[in-house]
């Protein structure tokens, strides 16, 4: 890096680093301050050390939200990567309909959340859902609200719905900026269909697969409002996820203590995933210049 | 013909940042799209599976509410836009999509003039600390939500500011600041560092080149980072929720009202949900070649 070393730079930074500042570190001075101390009511609190956390941690809730959780990360991940990559290689790179695909695609990442749970929950109805209705008309007995497979299969299906477009924007983005002597190269070879992608597309599009999957992890990972809006947790617990977990203990019981010990945890945890997200995107910004070059 | 082919590079390669899917590299891979019935097979069926779900919505906000309870019609059988004329003639409706946009367009400004000047500090100095800061401010755009709820509500009402746009605004920093800076450090990293070293020996001043010539330079970059605040604030509502009562209250959440005492009014419910997608679908044509890049913060 060729950047000269300028410490009045931070000057530059400084309304950045108040506005975000502001926003997060005193509201995690709050919950840090929650997370220690135990309340009999009357704004009283006392000194409870670890307490909240060993509850936590020990506690079945916390681990049951969080398995579902991850299992809901991997099957979405499992899904909608390589179906993104697969629709990313087959979409029309020139032409009047580029742009109409882009857009159409895109659409659904521009709705709402609430409202992606609303029309999904209109969707499956078995009355007036156009998916339920065809889904009963077929024999099928679906009901997402009362069926803990179809409550999760709803959900999944809405999350393909709402956020396979981004995996195949990426990798589109990818796709048509490899330079065309690759695949001229390529078909001097004799290289077959398989091989052009495994050998020239794949290894070309190993940046942006990355951010896909690391925004997608972290995006799933938190997700609250669609399925909250879809199921309500339901039914049961069973799709209760670590977000819809937290807002319940937080806003519905206002159990603060735990809540704020969960919160904590949670935020550790996503900072940890962060760190290995900047860690790998710092080098795929550094390889980046080399794709210029061959450019 | 050397000097033909020089300049077309030069072009090129000043042209490169900022358009990420380029008619230039198009060609590329045409000699494998093959016309064959699947190349146009997966989108077409992909497109058909995005487009039911919205279909139906859009379907329904034209239909009555009996219509939609007593029958099932794939088009109204008699279209009516009473629905709408609910939402359009009722103040309890239509303020919430203007306190929505009220709220996503002061945010949008706040992020973009305070991320501009750091995206710079960034993109062409090292400093004291900037790796870390540059990755606390990543972490903050993947914080959730949830955990910070309780404390916002805190935070706001100690200062008064619960129900008012500017909350929400402020709130939404948290997430949008850092993807601004972010967005905004790749397209300014593809800006050479010669250009701002010749202003500065033709005697501009840094605010005066800043404005002048490099935010012209990146204004495609700024369009995108706009473009993607507008977005995630417009698409949040756990925060937006939270941090208003009556009169700052977003659309998302006037939504949940239409759960009456005669059940929920379906036709009134879509109509609403449509609406909120028409912001969207509008501002999504003038950026629908960087929407990748955005996604990717830039790094695409």
């Amino acid at each position: 890096m060729d950047k000269p070393y300028n410490n009045k730079a931070w000057l530059l930074v400084i309304p950045v680093f108040l506005l975000v500042a502001i926003s997060a570190i005193i509201p995690i001075m709050t919950v840090v301050n929650y997370s220690v101390q135990d309340t009999f009511g009357n704004n009283q609190f006392f000194w409870a050390g670890t307490e909240w956390f060993q509850d936590v941690l020990r506690s079945d809730r916390f681990w049951n939200s969080l398995s579902r959780n991850l299992l809901f990360s991997f099957i979405v991940l499992c899904i909608e990567i390589p179906l993104g990559i697969a629709i990313a290689l087959t979409m029309p790179r020139r032409g009047i309909w580029v742009p109409v695909c882009l857009v159409l695609m895109a659409l659904p990442l521009l709705i709402p959340w609430n409202v992606v749970g609303t029309i999904w929950q209109i969707f499956g109805r078995a009355d007036i859902g156009l998916l339920g209705y065809a889904l009963d008309q077929m024999g099928i007995n679906y009901n997402y609200a009362s069926n803990i497979f179809d409550a999760w299969a709803t959900i999944i299906l809405m999350d393909v719905w709402h956020w396979t477009s981004l995996v195949v924007l990426l990798c589109y983005a990818g796709l048509v900026s490899i330079p065309e002597a690759y695949y001229q190269a390529a078909k001097i070879d004799g290289a077959s269909r398989w091989s052009v992608f495994r050998y020239i597309q794949l290894p070309k599009l190993r940046g942006v697969l990355i951010i896909a999957f690391l925004l997608r992890f972290m995006d799933s990972f938190m997700i609250y409002t669609e399925p909250f809006v879809l199921t309500g947790g339901g039914p049961g617990n069973s799709t209760t996820f670590m977000s819809i977990d937290l807002v319940k203990q937080a806003v519905g019981q206002f159990d603060l203590g735990p809540a704020a010990a969960m919160s904590l945890v949670y935020q550790l945890m996503v900072i940890t995933i962060s760190y290995i997200f900047f860690t790998v995107m710092s080098n795929v910004g550094v390889d980046k210049p080399d794709a210029r070059v061959e450019d | 013909m050397a000097n033909r082919v020089s300049d077309t590079k030069v072009a090129e390669t000043t042209a490169a940042p900022a358009n990420v899917i380029d008619t230039k590299n198009v060609r590329a891979s045409n000699r494998f799209a093959r016309k064959s019935v699947s190349r146009w097979l997966v989108p077409t069926l992909y497109i058909v599976f995005l487009m039911l779900p919205i279909y139906w919505l859009l379907n329904m906000s034209f239909k009555t509410n009996q219509e939609i309870l007593s029958r099932f019609t794939l088009i109204p059988d008699n279209p009516t836009l009473r629905n709408y004329a609910v939402i359009f003639t009722d103040p309890s409706w239509y303020t919430g999509y203007i306190n929505s946009l009220i709220y996503v367009v002061m945010n949008t400004t706040i992020s973009i003039v305070a991320a501009l000047p750091a995206a710079y500090a960034f993109s062409r100095y090292r400093f004291l600390g900037d790796k870390h800061m540059f990755f606390w401010l990543l972490s903050n755009r993947m914080a959730p939500a949830a955990v910070f709820v309780l404390p916002f509500f805190q935070l706001y009402s100690a200062f008064g500011l619960i129900d008012t746009h500017l909350a929400v605004a402020l709130a939404h920093c948290l997430f949008n600041v850092p993807l601004a800076v972010w967005i905004l450090e790749g397209f300014m990293s593809g800006v050479p560092k010669e250009i701002d070293e010749t202003a500065y020996i033709d005697g501009y001043s840094f605010p005066r080149f800043f404005v002048k010539i490099f935010m012209p330079l990146i204004a495609s970059g700024i369009g995108v980072a706009a473009f993607f605040n507008f977005m995630f604030s417009w698409v949040e509502l756990l925060i937006a929720r939270t941090l208003t009562t009556t009169d700052a209250k977003p659309i998302a959440a006037i939504m949940t009202r239409t759960v009456g005492a005669s059940g929920v009014d379906w036709g009134v419910l879509a109509a609403a949900g449509v609406l909120t997608i028409i912001p969207g679908a509008l501002v999504i044509y003038f950026v629908r070649n960087y929407i990748a890049k955005g996604f990717a913060l830039g790094r695409v």
